[in-house]
């Protein structure tokens, strides 16, 4: 096959695009290991930016490690549940509940941080905790993990295999533990793969909830970026691709799976 | 228009042989049938046939005197109803039929003249302007067919055109499809792993297995004188019956049966409209299941032969499960078949 | 009734969760944006203003677009790659998707690294090419954004697509830009009306990337931002939220009804 000229024009498309998307992180990860990045390459590699990294900031990411974590836990104990509830009951008011919680995809983080801040603001006990914080992210990451589940119970004949379970003698919570969760474990899965990859870069509701003394990876980011040297705040950019990309590629390879499952 | 396929054969990219070299021709408005199991090569011939896939080096098919081996599929002027018809869904019923006049710049006037023909040919006047998109199965498969048809093509190409039906309309609208394909007069080649419907639309039928043609004939041709074990069996469902062959007689596990002077070697074949419950009958077995269809009975017999024997039996009373009974086969219904390409029978 | 029972409790810890955290708040945000002098006055005031009306013009300006610039260079690339298979084809698509997960401050900082003082391009010709702190800056964040999300929307539908529709334009002698206008357009059509809001909306209320740009472009979720913090103006910040919600919310909801899946957006 001869390429045509739209073929070749395509081409070039994606790969302008491919190189708009990736220089610029390219240029970042460089810069984080050069001397000085204005001297450019010639100034040598080190890894004393990324050393500078961790004495500045290794407390933001473990921080927003263990948010995760607890996010993960909340949005698990929360979400299965409900989107078990609401694929029992595919009704008009389910899909009004789930339409509610899908809220936060919607409305911008900045309007939703303000929000919260004007109800629990005063509450300073609350207000200066992590837990403020991570109601922000269970706020967000929330509709992520109801719906990768719902999915999943939608696509399979959760009625008849439940009442398979029950003529058998299982009760309600024996059928959601035997029945329900071993099925919806692909879902579970792309579900907590995406709350943890969100919760970890997410910037817009925490810069507003966080306070000086809880900064999480990306407010540390943005702190970096506003702050400090350009070589540093690479350095800190590249510890976040690390941390991130991986998650990425877990989270599309259990999404893809899930998706497979449902059709 | 005739249909020419030399030597056409198609080895996949992964190594598979979808089709070993297969010759064959269809003559000016013949109805041909391809007919064999899912993965014997039909579907894979009918795209070659269509463009949409490329014969491997030195198969050729030709249109005519047009070797149209090389012409990319919009260039090659055929019309192809698809297994899913892939109807557009983006247009109505007109849209969908006039798209092949259009994309040739039929003026406008012309396009409507032939459309209007061919949706009247196809019973479809009353749909014209409504989306496909609302459309009964029956009637987007006469959508599809008379879209494959209003450019007037050279060879029309029907992918299990039924298949998408449910049972009982595929029963009603094999008769009118074989109708409307005879209306058009156009060379077809139509793909089906369903034997009455090849039998019942098709001049000839071609049967294939595991990429190789079998046989190639009449309906009749086929069901009376199949030339391999896998053909009497595809065709008209015939049983082997395992015995001992000597001069003039078969011996069975239930009896003996007298063959012709004239009997083939190889093995014996009969089909199950051709075992007669017969209390003079030289045959005797035992009944062990006993079903009724439309019409008649269905009897499975063991100890006749190795494997059960399936009889149909008209009569309004039939034995039952456990009962030895005699049957009588006819000597002329008796096939004699010999594998001569080493397949499984 | 053990079932309906059991059903409602497991629906329980999703409806106190979002009574607290999500529906009170909301009403609060209300609450707040009208308990300045001009109660409801306020979203008058909002048209009435200038500054306001401008920002909102330019915002919904650039959002737009973002969303053609992203609608056109994704579905070039996605539909390239949906339909071509060769050697390096998968790196391609993982260099598309991978920005997926950066946040908006990242990718302010990426959008920095090229058109900033020290970027790439003023590198490459000195003193002339900075544009990372204008709206061409905040343009090109957006669209680094937009552009892996959009490519998998259109990439998921065009596996969706039966290919023998393509077959069937083409045994009906349809060229391949006939093919693309008349089969593959129409039939991703719902995709790309889904993805061109979800860009748009994004695009609206992104907050990260011009805040790490530090521009002077007023963009509404940066007017709200300096309101809030800097002017003290909470029933203005709060009105200009409520409007900005529901501005994205409402077109969000009229994209999912044209198709179920969207893809996950990110901070």
């Amino acid at each position: 096959m001869r390429p045509s000229p739209s073929w070749l024009l395509q081409l070039a498309v994606t790969l302008l695009t491919a190189a708009f998307l990736i220089i610029p992180a390219l240029q970042s990860i460089l810069a984080g290991f050069t001397s000085n990045y204005f001297r450019g390459l010639s100034s040598g590699l080190t890894l004393k930016w990324l050393g500078e990294v961790w004495d500045l900031y290794a407390h933001s990411i473990f921080l927003s490690l263990w948010l995760a974590a607890a996010c993960l836990f909340f949005t698990l104990v929360i979400g299965v549940p409900a989107a078990y509830a609401l694929a029992r009951n595919p009704g008009r008011l389910s899909r009004v509940l789930e339409e509610f919680i899908s809220l936060p995809l919607a409305v911008p983080g900045l309007a939703l941080a303000l929000a919260l801040l004007q109800l629990y603001g005063s509450m300073s006990g609350f207000r200066t905790s992590w837990a403020f914080i991570l109601v922000g992210h269970v706020l967000y990451t929330l509709p992520f993990m109801v719906r990768a589940v719902l999915a999943v119970l939608l696509a399979m004949d959760l009625k008849t295999l439940e009442e398979g379970a029950a003529t058998l003698g299982a009760a309600p919570w024996t059928r959601f533990r035997t029945v329900v969760v071993p099925n919806a474990l692909p879902g579970i899965l792309a579900g907590a793969l995406t709350v943890v990859t969100l919760s970890i870069g997410e910037f817009n509701l925490t810069w507003m909830l966080h306070t000086p003394y809880l900064k999480t990876l990306p407010v540390g980011l943005a702190d970096s970026y506003a702050s400090m040297r350009l070589e540093i705040a690479s350095a800190y950019t590249l510890v976040f691709f690390v941390m991130i990309v991986p998650l990425l590629v877990a989270m599309q390879w259990a999404s893809d799976r899930a998706r497979r499952i449902t059709q | 228009m005739t249909l020419i396929i030399k030597n056409a054969s198609k080895t996949f990219a992964d190594g598979t042989h979808a089709l070993r070299p297969t010759s064959l021709t269809v003559g000016p408005g013949e109805i041909l049938s391809l007919l064999g199991p899912s993965g014997c090569g039909k579907t894979t011939l009918l795209r070659i046939i269509a463009g949409l896939e490329r014969p491997d080096p030195g198969g050729e098919i030709r249109f005519g005197n047009e070797d149209v081996t090389r012409l990319a599929v919009e260039r090659r002027n055929v019309g192809m109803v698809f297994q899913s018809y892939a109807l557009f869904p983006n247009m109505s019923v007109r849209g969908n039929v006039a798209y092949g006049l259009k994309v040739r710049k039929v003026s406008k006037a012309e396009q409507t003249r032939r459309v209007d023909e061919v949706l009247a040919l196809c019973h479809l006047t009353d749909y014209a302007n409504r989306p496909v998109t609302v459309l009964s199965g029956g009637q987007r498969q006469r959508v599809a067919l008379a879209r494959a048809v209003a450019p007037r093509p050279r060879i029309l190409l029907l992918d299990e055109p039924l298949s998408a039906l449910d049972a009982a309309l595929r029963d009603s609208l094999r008769d009118e499809l074989a109708a409307m394909l005879r209306q058009f007069q156009i060379t077809a080649v139509f793909v089906t792993h369903d034997q009455v419907e090849a039998m019942s639309i098709a001049d000839r039928v071609a049967v294939m297995s595991k990429g190789t043609l079998q046989q190639i004939g009449k309906p009749e041709e086929l069901y009376r004188n199949p030339a391999s074990p896998f053909v009497a069996r595809f065709v008209g469902n015939a049983m082997p019956m395992m015995g001992q062959r000597e001069p003039g007689r078969l011996i069975l596990k239930g009896g003996e049966l007298t063959l012709p002077n004239d009997a083939q070697p190889g093995q014996a074949f009969v089909r199950a409209e051709n075992i007669h419950l017969d209390p003079e009958g030289a045959l005797r077995g035992t009944i062990e299941t006993v079903s009724f269809s439309v019409g008649h009975y269905r009897l499975g017999i063991r100890d006749v032969t190795d494997d059960i024997l399936i009889a149909t039996h008209p009569g309004r009373q039939a034995p039952r499960p456990g009962d030895t009974v005699r049957l009588r086969i006819a000597a002329d219904d008796l096939l004699f078949l010999v594998d001569k390409n080493g397949q499984t029978t | 009734m053990a079932h309906r029972i059991f059903v409602s409790v497991c629906l329980l810890p999703l409806a106190v969760f979002s009574l607290a955290f999500l529906a009170l708040p909301l009403v609060r945000l209300v609450g707040a944006s009208v308990e300045g002098p001009d109660g409801w006055g306020i979203y008058l005031q909002i048209l009435q203003t200038r500054r306001y009306l401008q920002t909102l013009l330019q915002t919904v300006l650039v959002s737009l677009a973002v969303s053609a610039a992203a609608l056109a260079i994704s579905t070039t690339a996605g539909l390239f790659l949906a339909r071509n298979h060769f050697p390096g084809r998968g790196a391609l698509l993982s260099i598309l998707t991978l920005p997926l997960a950066f946040p908006g401050v990242v990718i302010g900082f990426l959008i920095i690294l090229l058109g900033g003082r020290q970027g790439l391009f003023n590198q490459l010709l000195p003193g002339h090419v900075v544009f990372a702190y204008s709206l061409t800056g905040l343009f090109l964040g957006y669209l680094y954004f937009s552009i892996p999300r959009v490519l998998l929307t259109v990439m998921a539908a065009a596996e969706k697509l039966d290919p023998a529709l393509e077959e069937a334009a083409r045994t009906l002698g349809a060229s391949s830009v006939r093919i693309v206008t008349d089969v593959i357009l129409p039939g991703l059509a719902p995709s790309l009306i889904a993805a061109g809001a979800i860009a748009f909306a994004t695009a609206m209320g992104a907050f990260g990337t011009a805040f790490t740009l530090a521009t002077d472009i007023d963009v509404l979720p940066m007017v709200i931002y300096t309101e809030f913090t800097l002017s003290a103006n909470i029933a203005m910040a709060s009105a200009l939220s409520v409007v900005l919600g529901l501005a994205t919310w409402a077109l969000l909801l009229v994209a999912r009804s044209f198709t179920g899946t969207t893809v996950a957006a990110g901070g």
